[in-house]
This record gives structure tokens, C-alpha cells and sequence, in this order.
């Protein structure tokens, strides 16, 4: 069976081939080792970083991320959680807001908040 | 009046470059003129990751790729106005600019004009219907959810397939909202193809290509809009309309030049990119005054307006200490396939390579791009496919145009 991804690592946007032969998968199309990583991942567990933002106390918008992607079945409920949440300022850009918040990601802050 | 060696309009990725590299090559005098109440432009409401991969080779947001350069103008100590709006220019370079405090004029010896763009609006595009709520540029509509916390709407359409578009259905739909198709009237997406992998399959939502809205229903609130196919000349093909029930539309057709300042002030500027005709080291036709980063032209990714930005800040610096002011120039033309060439003026006096950048008017397979003057070919180069989607660029060695006496054209051809 043979399936092709559109790699996310860059703007490149390799596409990707990847072949199962015997126990053997095959993947051609990738110019980088980055763009392998992503089509295995793709082929076993999908996973992606998330960016979003959240409420902050003084009524502003803080933006966010996970430090590591999530599983992309995860996305929908990381971002259930993160709708619960609700900071005080000051916070710092980088700030761990959220310790291991999901599949071993922590949230953490984007940008600075005073 | 204030005075000031440089003054940096617009406080966005290209004005922060600017400054820091014109810190850095010897002006320590600049003042940068923002209009909103932080520095960092378009990317504070970016959120998403992608910024730097060339430039840092990791993956940022865009407040973090923004916080990267504010950190280097804080740490230069270089001066910066908010909440400041530039009312006009000169040619002999005095500002006036307006802000909480009353109208201010400040006097530059050089000036940098970093404005960025703004998004084609709906009323560009001439699409029937009447004026219900519930329109918004993709841009706006990334402000309300990044920025000011609201969700335009729950049923989503998007015209347009640009990266922004493509991004927005991704943020939206994880917000909650379903987002129901992106039409686009070309037969390719003009967004960079990791979004949409990663914006719209990866949620389901439906591209439809050579698609156009061509009905927007609703009278208080958009009720629905009707998409149909396009035919190779993008005229809408009677009775393919198909009736999406939404209440929301979202335009993603692409950025033009932000330039009232710079046409007021009488510089001469290029019909073709919608910015200020320059020199390779992004002097207008005004001396003193320079251009870079997205009110030039439209760039792919934030990385290159940077590199171009820096390229502005350390010219600046040189016009400053009285270099180049001599100019010995060559035009530069361009062959039909190409959309615009930019620099579009060479001056002889300034030493070093020059990287021309272009967009192509189609998409076009086994290209062969040239840089020539009077038929002798003094560069060229392949590529296997260009399309309008992605800036190209050839980059041709100073001693071959150290000695040009006629035009200098940069063409593609295509077999």
C-alpha cells in the first residue's frame, strides 16, 4: 500500500511517499531527515503543535502553545481544556503556564503580557 | 520640531529589522513611528507557528518571532513613538504625525518606510448581493479571535485559498465553528502547500478549486452564499451553483502595498507591485527615503522581509555618511511571463551582488530564467516549476553589471 503526505516541517512542503514492503516502510520525496520523522509519525501517530490563545484576568487575550506537539486526535480536547483556563499578568514570554498539560507537552506563553 | 538622523514608519517585522541594522552600521539617532499601542505589526496577531525557519531555523510564532527584534531595539535603547499615526511626508523629509499629545513635526536626514500592507477588501471583487453582517477580511477576523477574543461566526465560508485564508479556517474550526469550504478562483492555491495539509485536510474542509462565491444571501446576517465553477477566463459558469446555508464570509484575496504616504508624497512608484519604484538598496526615486518589507512588495515569508528590511537599514546608514549619493543607473525590464521585477533601477555606484526578486504571472513547468542586456545573456538559471504563489528570485555578480551601458532585462521562458 503505498500513501502520500504533504510534509509541514517548512514552506517546502515536500511530498512524501510512503511504501510498506514486507515489514519494511519505504519512504521517498522527503530533501530532509525532518520530512522522514514526520511521515513515520504520520504513518504510526499523528502529531501537532497547537497554538491558541488564552483568557488572561484583565480581560486580554494571551497567545499560546504547546512546547511539544500532541497527538492530532488531542487537538479538539486540548482545546476544551485550555477554553477552562484563566491567568493572572504579569507573564512572560516562554512563561510555562501549564506543566505537563498533554501527551507530555507543557503550555506555554508566546508572547509577554504586563 | 524633533530631529532625528532616521525615522522608521511602521514598527512591524520590516521597521524593527531596519532599525537594528542601521543601529548596528553606525546611526544610534532613530526614532520608529508605530500606529498601534506595541511594536511587532501583523505577527502579534500570527499566532500560529511556521515564522524563522530560515532565519532561526526553528519554528515561532509570530509574537515570538516579533519578540526576537524587540528585544534587540529595547536592548540598542533606540527610541520608539506608539499609538502614533504619520499623517504625511515630504520630499525634503520633515514628518508630521499625530497622537495623544497633539501633531507632532519631526525632521529626518533619511527616512524608511515600512508600512506593510492591507488586505483586498470585499468591494475589489464585485460579488452580488447586499451588505449583511457577517463579512470580514481573513485578516480582521484572525484580530477578533487572536487578539480580541471573539469568534466571527459558527458557519463559515472562505473565498480565497491565500495562506491567511488557510489559516484561519484551521483557527476558526478549532474555536468551534464549522467551516464549511474555501472556493478559489484560480485552478492552484496560491497558500504554501504544508497549509493545506495541515489547515484543511487535517480537519476535512473541502478546497474547491476554479471556484468563485457568486451570491451572498442574507439581509441583517449572511443566510448563506452560493459558489460557483469558473471557466479559464474566471467568468462563472452558469447553473453550477451550489447554496452553502452560513452565517459568515471570510475574504482571503490577497494584500496590497500600503502606500497613501508615499503617493501623497509624489515618489514614483511601480503599477505593477503597488510599492515605490527602488534601487537595489531600496532607495525610492526621493533621496534619503527608502522602502522595505511588505509596502514594497509582498512577501512569502516574514524571513525575507526581514533580510530585505536589513538591506534598507544599512543603506540608510550609507545615505547618512554621504555615500551613493552619485547615481549611475541602469532600468531593469522584465519579459511578459513575469508579474514584476524588483529592484527595478540599478545604480552603478553601488558595489555589490544584486538579488533581483520576481513572482511569474502563471504557473509554468522547466523554466529557464535570464538575466540579459542588449541579447547578450549574462546569467541564467533553471527551475523546475514557478508559480505566482512563490517569490523567486536570481542573484547576478556586480562585474557583470559593472560594465552594462543598456537595460538590463530579467526573463523567464518556459518549454
Amino acid at each position: 500500500m503505498e500513501k502520500t503526505f504533504t510534509c509541514i516541517e517548512c514552506p517546502l512542503g515536500c511530498t512524501i511517499t510512503a511504501k510498506r514492503e514486507k515489514d519494511e516502510l519505504l519512504i521517498s520525496g522527503n530533501t530532509c531527515p525532518k520530512g522522514k520523522a514526520y511521515v513515520e509519525a504520520e504513518m504510526t501517530e499523528p502529531k501537532r503543535i497547537l497554538t491558541t490563545t488564552v483568557k488572561l484576568k484583565n480581560g486580554n487575550m494571551l497567545p499560546v502553545k504547546t512546547d511539544k506537539a500532541i497527538k492530532k486526535e488531542n487537538l479538539f480536547l486540548a482545546m476544551k481544556k485550555i477554553s477552562l483556563l484563566c491567568f493572572s499578568s504579569p507573564i512572560k514570554i516562554g512563561d510555562i503556564l501549564v506543566e505537563n498539560f498533554l501527551d507530555g507537552a507543557n503550555l506555554i506563553a508566546t508572547d509577554n503580557a504586563f | 520640531m524633533i530631529k532625528y538622523d532616521l525615522v522608521i514608519i511602521g514598527g512591524g517585522p520590516a521597521g524593527l529589522a531596519s532599525a537594528i541594522s542601521a543601529y548596528d552600521s553606525g546611526t544610534k539617532n532613530i526614532l520608529i513611528i508605530e500606529r498601534e499601542d506595541k511594536l511587532g505589526g501583523i505577527l502579534k496577531q500570527c499566532i500560529h507557528n511556521g515564522f524563522g525557519l530560515t532565519r532561526f531555523k526553528e519554528s515561532l510564532t509570530g509574537p515570538e518571532y516579533a519578540y526576537r527584534f524587540i528585544k534587540e531595539v529595547e536592548k540598542r535603547k533606540i527610541d520608539y513613538k506608539l499609538n502614533t499615526t504619520v499623517l504625511s511626508l515630504t520630499k525634503s523629509k520633515t514628518i508630521t504625525a499625530i497622537n495623544g499629545d497633539g501633531i507632532v513635526k519631526i525632521k529626518a536626514k533619511a527616512i524608511i518606510i515600512s508600512t506593510g500592507a492591507r488586505e483586498r477588501s470585499r468591494g475589489a471583487l464585485n460579488i452580488a448581493g447586499s451588505r449583511p453582517a457577517g463579512i470580514f477580511s481573513a485578516g480582521t477576523a484572525q484580530k477578533f479571535a487572536n487578539i480580541k477574543g471573539y469568534l466571527v461566526g459558527k458557519k463559515v465560508v472562505i473565498l480565497g485559498s491565500g495562506d491567511i485564508g488557510l489559516i484561519m479556517a484551521r483557527r476558526l474550526t478549532l474555536e468551534g465553528a464549522s467551516v464549511l469550504a474555501v472556493a478559489e478562483i484560480m485552478p492552484y492555491s496560491s497558500g504554501l502547500k504544508r497549509n493545506i495539509a495541515q489547515c484543511l485536510n487535517d480537519f476535512n474542509i473541502p478546497l474547491y478549486l476554479n471556484h468563485t462565491i457568486s451570491k451572498i444571501e442574507g439581509k441583517d446576517r449572511v443566510t448563506a452564499v452560493e459558489i460557483s465553477q469558473v471557466d479559464s477566463n474566471k467568468n462563472v459558469i452558469k447553473d453550477t451553483a451550489i447554496k452553502i446555508p452560513c452565517d459568515t464570509v471570510l475574504f482571503s484575496v490577497g494584500l496590497i502595498p500600503e502606500n497613501e504616504l508615499l503617493d501623497k508624497t509624489g515618489i514614483e512608484m511601480s503599477p505593477k507591485t503597488k510599492g515605490a519604484i527602488v534601487f537595489q538598496n531600496r532607495e525610492t526615486s526621493v533621496d534619503g527615503i527608502f522602502a522595505c518589507g511588505n509596502c514594497l512588495q509582498i512577501h512569502d515569508l516574514v524571513d525575507f522581509v526581514s533580510e530585505e528590511s536589513e538591506l534598507a537599514g544599512i543603506s540608510a546608514t550609507d545615505y547618512i555618511n554621504n555615500k551613493h549619493k552619485e547615481k549611475d543607473v541602469i532600468e531593469v525590464a522584465q519579459n511578459e511571463n513575469l508579474a514584476y521585477v524588483l529592484p527595478q533601477k540599478i545604480n552603478k555606484n553601488i558595489k555589490g551582488d544584486i538579488k533581483f526578486y520576481f513572482r511569474v504571472k502563471n504557473e509554468f513547468r522547466n523554466c529557464l530564467i535570464e538575466a540579459s542586456s542588449n541579447g547578450v545573456v549574462y546569467f541564467s538559471k533553471k527551475k523546475p516549476v514557478c508559480t505566482p504563489g512563490e517569490m523567486e528570485s536570481i542573484t547576478l555578480p556586480f562585474d557583470k553589471i559593472a560594465n552594462l551601458v543598456d537595460k538590463i532585462k530579467i526573463s523567464l521562458y518556459a518549454k
